[in-house]
């Protein structure tokens, strides 16, 4: 949008629409792009100026095929027309969209131009406003810790600090992140999610900084980061305890100065973005270590939530159970009602290292293999009986730095003593699943039968203990 | 190996889920062997797609924009998926196998900006 070929836009009318909080588009009569907002930028993922001149439906990725008949009636009629439809997103989500088109004078020409708005209503879409007990879009529980995260969400959203959130794999650090945002004044902007352990540290500096053309090889144009494209709403960079150092110092510029290079850039560029971090380790224990800046954590930490684990979330088992039970029925079509007594016993005295994600993950298990109404013991992938009741695992690598449970063990009456040799549940779940693997000569369709899970499941543990 | 683009009239069809047509083409030693293959599908829709990459034992897809399950189903599967790319697809899978094509690239021809369109 700041592209000097832009000579056409007056630029206080670019700002304007950067300032807009849908998406905007100016295409020409032929429907290639001549102009997107920032918000759309950050929708589709390029850059106005990289995708100058393609036509629409490559770079909004709608589901309209490849006629988008709707905007050339609306270019031949000279009248605006809506429509709803969808747009896969950057994060390779579909975005339910509502699309209005108006037909304009082309800047600078006598051709006929159409403005598209992209408007997100998956909300409007959701559940006709039913609402259910103690959420925060997504989060679900009445146990008083979960409680006292819904009070704390008002405050969280209300201020523009940084939000460190902390809480074992699985209990919906994500989720809560983009709770705070929704409930922010900046919910109308985008909400960018940045996982700092997924990209090597070249490529995760272009992704959250941007680079500009010829700044190394393959650069072929000028690329916003994260930062830009999350203008005026939030950026959550989940995993920040796998920041690599030399970033972690271009962060802490970042959040002092809300200005930074983009790589190989010679202008500053100002950003206005709220920061939330999310992290399953210990950032104190890695400062100790030197693996993490201290200043950095302190600038990080300034308002800390810890999401509890599911074991300790008294009363929550069974909602989510229901819930759960309720969502998977309905969307496999299956008649199934309810779970048995026993089953529902077994399930609450089960300890959930996998958190709210297991618990989910055993209710789409026990929905897809119940033929009946009601789902049994049997029906339970079998390492649930074979754990249940079995003491909880040794402290897991996710206590939050100064939280309740990281020096008061046992305040809930939950965590009991160990024995000196216990390694983490992780420890022991990476080894069964390298055992099943041995056994079944690498087959991961047998391992999953041997280890008694779904074969996503061991997919994704796979994925999470790195073993892919 | 086996690269497979989506395809929508010569360019990268801009979603995996609605695509119908893809072009198939064998690397041998880091060049396209043979004329490449263009399959017709008998729909559009990501499962049959995933299964027919999966029965034609392609190594990298190419593709516009991908649902993130599908995404995921196809690394899972050992396949490099790269995804949101825009252009025309001979000229995508040769900078492909030049391993000069990345996730969100833009391929245009050499003679004007938007020349793929």
């Amino acid at each position: 949008m700041e592209n000097p070929e832009n000579e056409n836009f007056c630029p206080d009318l670019i700002e304007i629409l950067n300032g807009v909080p849908h998406g905007i588009a100016l295409v020409d009569q032929d429907l290639r792009i001549i102009m997107m907002n920032r918000f759309l930028e950050a929708l589709t993922g390029y850059s106005g100026e990289e995708v100058r001149g393609i036509y629409c439906d490559h770079v909004l990725r709608t589901g309209f095929g490849r006629n988008v008949q709707v905007f050339r009636q609306a270019l031949d009629s000279g009248v605006a027309c809506s429509i709803e439809g969808d747009i896969l997103g950057l994060n390779r989500k579909k975005i339910p969209t509502r699309f209005t088109a108006t037909p304009v004078v082309e800047p600078g020409g006598q051709g006929q131009a159409l403005v598209l708005v992209l408007e997100d209503i998956a909300d409007c879409q959701k559940t006709g406003g039913k609402k259910e007990v103690g959420t925060a879009k997504g989060l679900l529980g009445h146990s008083p810790k979960m409680q006292e995260i819904f009070e704390l969400l008002p405050v969280l959203a209300q201020t523009d600090s940084s939000v460190l959130i902390t809480g074992e794999t699985g209990t919906g650090k994500d989720i809560l992140a983009e709770a705070v945002h929704l409930a922010s004044r900046r919910s109308k902007y985008p909400f960018i999610k940045v996982n700092c352990g997924a990209l090597p540290e070249s490529l995760l500096e272009s992704e959250l900084f941007g680079h500009v053309r010829g700044a190394f090889t393959g650069a072929h144009a000028d690329k916003h980061g994260m930062f830009q494209l999350a203008q005026g709403g939030t950026i959550y960079l989940t995993e920040i305890g796998d920041l690599p150092l030399p970033l972690q110092v271009k962060l802490l510029t970042v959040l002092d100065d809300r200005e930074f290079f983009p790589l190989g850039s010679q202008k500053k560029v100002r950003v206005d973005v709220r920061l939330i971090t999310g992290t399953h380790r210990d950032l104190k224990q890695l400062v100790q270590e030197g693996r993490f800046r201290e200043d950095l954590f302190f600038r990080l930490n300034v308002l800390r939530v810890h999401l509890p684990p599911l074991r300790e979330r008294d009363g929550d088992v069974r909602l989510l159970i229901d819930h759960f039970l309720q969502m998977f029925a309905a969307s496999f079509k299956k008649n199934v009602k309810k779970l048995s007594a026993q089953a529902v016993r077994l399930l609450g005295s089960y300890q959930y290292p996998g958190n709210v994600r297991e618990l989910r993950n055993i209710i789409e298990y026990g929905v897809n293999i119940c033929r009946g109404e009601i789902i049994e013991i049997e029906h339970l992938p079998p390492y649930v009986p074979a754990d249940a009741g079995k003491p909880p695992r040794a402290a897991a690598a996710a206590v939050a730095p100064g939280s309740p449970e990281s020096g008061n063990k046992g305040s809930g009456g939950t965590e009991k003593e160990l024995p000196d040799n216990a390694v983490s549940w992780s420890a022991i779940e990476k080894r069964k699943i390298l055992t099943a693997l041995m056994q079944t000569g690498g087959s991961r369709t047998d391992a999953a039968r041997v280890l008694g899970w779904g074969r996503t499941t061991l997919w994704r543990k796979m994925r999470e203990y790195d073993l892919g | 190996m086996k690269i497979l683009a989506t395809l929508q009239n010569n360019d990268i069809a801009p979603r995996f889920d609605l695509a119908t047509e893809i072009l198939i083409a064998n690397i041998v030693r880091g060049k396209i062997s043979g004329e490449p293959r263009t399959v017709l599908l008998p729909g559009p829709g990501s499962d049959a797609l995933c299964s027919l990459i999966i029965k034609e034992e392609a190594s990298l897809v190419i593709c516009g924009g991908i649902e993130e399950a599908h995404f995921q189903y196809l690394i899972w599967k050992k396949i490099e998926v790269i995804d949101r790319v825009i252009g025309p697809a001979p000229q995508a899978i040769a900078l492909a196998i030049a391993k000069q094509l990345r996730p969100g690239g833009i391929v245009r021809t050499e003679s004007k900006r938007s020349a793929h369109s």
